[in-house]
């Protein structure tokens, strides 16, 4: 049976290739999702433990608390004389002490700050060209001397800066101009990115960095026979409070952790859209098999005559599967390899370069890709398997035998079903409830818990109560863990995924009762979209093909036919390649392009239209499978646009709320719209002429109540500057909240039991702690909080707060947003070229695009889902065609044209892509609505635009995937199609 | 007459079949009993809508009867589940199609060795060189159908039936879709297996010189057995099939 298997595989080359590429796909995502995290994480542990390797212990500052990176605040500075006492202790070599700055702003040819995207302008200082600290190489000129800089080599061809160059540079002072004397490189030739990395001697690093006198870190090398243990015991023995000692290598890993963290959140990000696309492509498949199965009916039923059991049947189809799931996942191994390097260009050309330092393909990804793969096809082909049991012997003598309708006995299936369902949803949770939650076991508990729901589900006859179950468990589901209190962030998650593919799969099973309603409601729209859309391409591509197959071969005169080609080609050259190469084949082979043809309109006549809608309602179950497909593609794509439709209308109206009765006229902020940036910028346009007022709002992690939090701080200029909705307190609490003030959000102070006068301790970074009282308590606006929870004043900020930096400013000017104000205020940045002035309107713009270039990579992942379900529909319809071919060769006879036959099947086509579009739009606004009642922060609003847009897309998957099929169809002789057997 | 008195291999008593019910309901057969005696080859004939076909079918276990008892190699078939009809068919049972129902992707000798595979048996060499040089198809083996002529298919297809050495070959239509010089060399291939193997044959068909190969023909009309002829040429097979055609009156549709 193995072998009938693999042949019947092996014996239907389209359809399986078919079939095989929605796994092929899933498969490459999981794949390049594997290879493109872990060449990340081994370019970064590369850079991590080249940049320790000859340190056999590191000295830096110890934070009083873990900081993350970005956060606004620095990790602790200390006295630069503890290098010498480090240097007398018998088991150092060598010792050097360095300083560093995330923020060193190099400014390119043009006078703009060199930014790219998110990746950090990394400055640092080097001690000594020569010493066995410095893991650069010098590719050309020298180490840099006083007021000297030296650059990577990467930014200095991006930029075009030579050696000799003198080149802006700005850290947390204004701009200085320093000569570059010298292009480096990492030894091993590594890159880091988008970054830019500038280096400096060391008394010209600690005056840019604001870090004069001080270190942030001493790298030491023991003398030979001096472990690294030995020497960090050495040194914790002279060590000052506010200073830690590790060994390179443990310095090497506490480097890399917070990389770890970001390639983790990568993976899974990623590994979620892949999960989709396999999603998606297990419709597919098990759509495909469906029909191939229905198609090879007499096969199965000889079969049974000849002494197979049903389940010899069922293996074999699982067989099938198995082979064809283990080859598409074999194939998308592989091109996950290429997709992971797609993957590297595309976070490249959306200005996030991710360091490279060439692919790895861990043996985990061989395992998980292909595993999952065949997976997901053997689960898919479990129904259609099932199906296949049920033909019966007899089916072999009878002519024209189809499947019969319901596949299984149905008060055994159901049972079966409700059985398995039930055992399941108990087992998922057990799962969840009883073990901790983010525990592999359970997470794998809850897996298997949904397999078996699944599995219960697939075995439900299509029109019984399965499908209302299944999507009222996923309801439930997702509804318990958006709401249910105290669930970790991982068992949220899980109950959100869980429920929100049960959802799908309910959907998907009730559409087959719909379809026949839906197919005819949808029909005028799917004709008109089409017309519209043939009337656009119609000048441009319709009309030159036909006047050059006129020209080339059609009747009338010699000045005619020329005329036709010439106008032909100048209305698309492109079509002119294609006509010419037909008129090649035409001249040397028995090729017979169709002619004569009409000139074509736009519009399909309406028999045509009323059979392929016919068409597309004769098997509901087929028609729904496939729409389905592409639902959960737009259902998601709807739900992103729909969430931030609700972000940026709640976030719009949040500022405005602020700036409501604000003097505020301008905003600063970094060029990235999110870094926080030095001090001194905002000081800088203070001094502009017309300036009236600065409010600065600072931002870092503190320590309060036993919780690391975002603080904020902020001037007295608030009080004019911004209008807060008080829920004790007034805006003059802005204004006065002097040494020892502080307000809270209200979420917070509920949390924490405090009111006006609380107190409240608060410890910096560097270890100091201070007692604050709660002067006010505000409510922040529904689209985000313009403060962290607790905010106090900057004075007492900076006091405590080494080389504090700006979240934003607001600038109120004298005469309010003109074109000398905007301009006064550029100049005064000049010095900042990281810094930005925007009016008001241009501020909340800006903080948006961040929100788009994220909804950019969301729609890129989620078109996979899309171009899966889109191979979905060529599937179906080419195994359709296949399925009618002599009912077409009939229609042929009886006078149908080639382009009437493929308007037909791109009818079908449109309406089951337009029923999946329209299913999915709705679903995706529904499940919009439930995640948006739960987020504090978000209203719902409709995107009306986007969602023309989906709805376009969703016809121009009809009309794509109609392409290939049609042809196949209109390419059929009616004689051969009537006379096949 | 009972079957141990005979020895007969298939035996069907008061078989009635009906489809669908109420007004609307057919009775394809009404009350049929047969005795299929073994290394025989016995035709069943009748005009279009007689019950021949159905006749077969529950003859063979494709379908059940609405009363009436069915045995097989002595042993009652219309009670059987799924498993143990399926058992039946790989032990006692060989079945040749209108259509030869051979599998596409498979090899005639493959197609051939189908039922053992199935089975899990190993071929018994020397019978299958033995069989696939009596039905002629020495070069043709490792030819998928598709490269096969008609006749070659339905070879095939009786080599495959064969092979496991079945009780009774049930045969449906064997020549419907053949011309007639290849239908002649199949009629004499399927005869020339009940002679040299001893293979029991029950074959459907509306074509005399088909019947003419059997030892006994079996006339129904209205799902009744309403002639009977022992061997016999064709044109008295005609003759006989006119009369009944004449006397089962159309029905008024």
């Amino acid at each position: 049976m193995t072998r009938f298997a693999i042949r019947a595989v092996l014996g239907r080359k389209l359809r399986t290739a078919l079939t095989a590429i929605a796994i092929v796909l899933g498969v490459a995502m999981i794949s390049g999702t594997y290879v493109l995290t872990d060449s990340i994480d081994q370019a970064f542990d590369r850079v991590f433990s080249q940049i320790r390797q000859t340190s056999s212990a590191v000295i830096t500052g110890k934070p009083a608390f873990d900081l993350s990176g970005g956060s606004g605040v620095a990790e602790p500075t200390f006295d630069e004389s503890l290098l010498e006492r480090v240097r007398e202790l018998p088991g150092v070599a060598v010792a050097e002490g360095s300083v560093d700055s995330d923020a060193t702003q190099l400014i390119g040819r043009d006078g703009e700050a060199i930014v790219s995207g998110g990746a950090p302008n990394l400055g640092f200082s080097i001690a000594d060209g020569e010493s066995p600290f410095n893991p650069l190489t010098l590719v050309e000129g020298s180490w840099p001397g006083p007021n000297e800089v030296v650059i990577d080599r990467k930014t200095a061809s991006e930029n075009g800066f030579r050696v000799g160059d003198v080149i802006g540079v700005q850290a947390e002072g204004p701009v200085e101009r320093l000569r570059l004397v010298g292009i480096f490189e990492f030894s091993s030739g590594l890159s880091l990115g988008g970054a830019t990395l500038a280096g400096f001697d060391l008394p010209t690093a600690q005056r840019l960095f604001g870090k004069v006198g001080k270190l942030d870190e001493i790298a030491l090398a023991a003398k030979p026979g001096v472990t690294p243990e030995e020497l960090v015991a050495q040194v914790e023995e002279i060590l000052p409070p506010g200073t830690q000692v590790k060994t390179g290598q443990e310095q090497a890993a506490a480097d890399a952790s917070e990389t770890n963290e970001f390639i983790s959140f990568l993976r899974t990000f990623l590994l979620a859209f892949a999960g989709i696309a396999l999603f998606v492509g297990s419709f597919v498949i098990a759509n495909s098999l469906s029909i191939t199965i229905a198609q090879r009916t007499r096969e199965f039923a000889t079969l049974r005559t000849i002494g197979a059991t049903s389940r010899q049947v069922l293996v074999s189809v699982l067989v099938e599967a198995l082979v064809v799931g283990a080859a598409a996942s074999v194939v998308g191994l592989f091109a996950g390899l290429a997709l992971a390097r797609g993957l590297f260009a595309l976070f490249d050309a959306v200005g996030f370069t991710l360091p490279n330092t060439g692919l790895v393909l861990e043996p985990r990804t061989v395992v998980v890709a292909i595993g999952a793969g065949v997976l997901v096809t053997v689960l898919a082909s479990v129904y259609p398997g099932f199906r296949a049991t049920s033909v019966p012997p007899i089916a072999a003598v009878r002519e024209g035998a189809t499947l019969p309708g319901e596949p299984l006995d149905v008060v055994r299936g159901t049972w079966r079903a409700v059985l398995l369902v039930a055992a399941g949803a108990l087992a998922g949770v057990a799962a969840i409830g009883t073990t901790p939650g983010g525990t592999i076991p359970s997470i794998v508990l809850a897996l298997v818990a949904l397999a078996i729901v699944l599995l219960g589900c697939a075995l439900f006859p299509a029109r019984s109560l399965g499908a209302l179950i299944a999507g009222g468990l996923g309801f439930a589901a997702l509804v318990y863990g958006l709401f249910a209190p105290d669930l970790g962030t991982t068992r949220v998650l899980l109950w959100i995924g869980v429920g929100v593919l049960l959802v799908f799969f309910g959907v998907a099973r009730v559409t087959t009762r719909l379809i026949p309603g839906l197919a005819v409601a949808v029909s005028p729209a799917a004709r008109w979209a089409v017309v519209i859309l043939s009337a656009l391409v119609w000048p441009f591509f319709t009309l030159p093909f036909w006047l050059l197959r006129r020209g080339a071969w059609g009747p009338g005169s010699g000045a005619q036919r020329v005329g036709a080609l010439v106008v032909g080609t100048v209305l698309n050259p492109v079509v002119a390649v294609v006509a010419s190469t037909m008129a090649l084949r035409r001249a040397l082979t028995r090729f017979e392009p169709e002619w004569p043809v009409e000139l074509p309109g736009v519009v399909p006549e309406l028999a045509t239209v009323a059979v392929g809608r016919e068409n597309a309602r004769r098997n509901p179950q087929r028609t729904a499978s496939t729409a389905s497909a592409l639902m959960i593609g737009l259902a998601l794509v709807t739900l992103v646009a729909t969430l931030a439709a609700g972000i940026v209308q709640t976030f719009r109206g949040a500022v405005d709320d602020l700036w409501k009765e604000s003097d505020t006229d301008y905003a600063i902020t970094a060029q990235n719209n999110f870094s926080p940036i030095p001090i001194d910028a905002a000081a800088a346009a203070a001094r502009a002429p017309g300036v009236v007022a600065v409010m600065n709002v600072r931002t870092g992690q503190v320590r309060v109540l036993g919780k690391t939090i975002f603080a904020t701080a902020v001037d007295p200029t608030a009080r004019e500057l911004i209008t807060l909705s008080w829920k004790d307190g007034s805006q003059e609490v802005l204004a006065s909240l002097g040494a020892d003030g502080a307000f809270v959000d209200d979420g917070f102070a509920d949390e924490n039991d405090l009111k006006v006068g609380s107190p409240l301790s608060v410890t910096f970074p560097d270890g100091t702690t201070a007692l604050f009282r709660v002067r006010g308590i505000f409510e922040p606006p529904t689209g985000g909080s313009p403060f962290g929870d607790v905010t106090i004043s900057t004075t007492a900020w900076d006091a405590r707060v080494e080389n504090p930096r700006n979240l934003y400013s607001f600038v109120a000017m004298a005469g309010d947003v003109t074109p000398e104000n905007t301009a006064a205020l550029e100049a005064a940045l000049a010095d900042f070229p990281n810094a930005k002035a925007q009016t008001r309107e241009q501020f909340i713009d800006n903080q948006i695009a961040g929100l788009n270039a994220v909804l950019n990579i969301l729609y890129v992942l989620l078109a996979l889902s899309v171009v899966v379900s889109l191979f979905g529909i060529v599937n179906t319809l080419v195994l359709t065609v296949f399925e009618r071919t002599r009912e077409i060769g009939m229609l042929r006879a009886v006078g149908m044209t080639r382009r009437q036959v493929r308007r037909m099947i791109r009818h079908e086509s449109v309406i089951t892509a337009l029923i999946g579009a329209v299913i999915g739009i709705v679903l995706g606004v529904v499940l919009a609505v439930i995640l948006i009642s739960r987020l504090e922060f978000v209203d719902f609003a409709f995107p009306a635009a986007q969602i023309v847009v989906f709805v376009l897309a969703g016809v121009l998957v009809g009309v794509i995937a109609a392409i290939f099929p049609a042809r196949r169809a209109a390419r059929l002789d009616p004689l051969e199609a009537i006379a096949y057997e | 007459m009972n079957e141990g008195a005979n020895g007969a291999v298939v035996v069907a008593r008061d078989v009635t079949r009906r489809y669908g019910e109420g007004e609307t309901a057919v009775d394809a057969l009404r009350g049929v009993s047969v005795d299929i005696a073994p290394g025989k080859a016995t035709a069943v004939m009748g005009p279009s809508g007689s019950g021949k076909s159905t006749l077969m079918h529950i003859l063979a276990g494709l379908d059940k009867p609405t009363s009436g008892d069915v045995r097989v190699a002595g042993r009652e078939i219309t009670s059987l589940g799924d498993e143990e009809l399926t058992r039946l068919r790989r032990e006692h049972i060989g079945f040749v199609f209108q259509f030869f129902n051979l599998l596409p992707m498979l090899t005639a000798r493959e197609n051939i060795l189908l039922p053992l595979t199935i089975a899990g048996e190993k071929p018994d060499e020397a019978w299958l060189a033995q069989l696939v040089a009596d039905v002629g198809l020495g070069d043709r083996l490792g030819h998928r159908p598709a490269e096969l002529s008609g006749g070659q298919q339905q070879r095939v297809a009786i080599a495959r039936a064969l092979v496991a050495r079945p009780t009774v070959l049930f045969a449906d239509e064997p020549t419907g879709n053949l011309d007639s010089a290849t239908g002649h060399e199949i009629l004499e291939l399927l005869r020339r297996s009940v002679d040299e193997y001893g293979q029991t044959i029950v074959m459907v068909t509306h074509d005399p010189r088909a019947a003419a190969i059997a030892h006994r023909v079996l006339f129904l009309a209205d799902g009744r057995i309403v002639r009977e002829l022992g061997e016999a040429d064709q044109h008295t097979i005609l003759s006989v099939m006119e009369e009944v055609a004449a006397e089962s009156a159309p029905p008024s549709s």
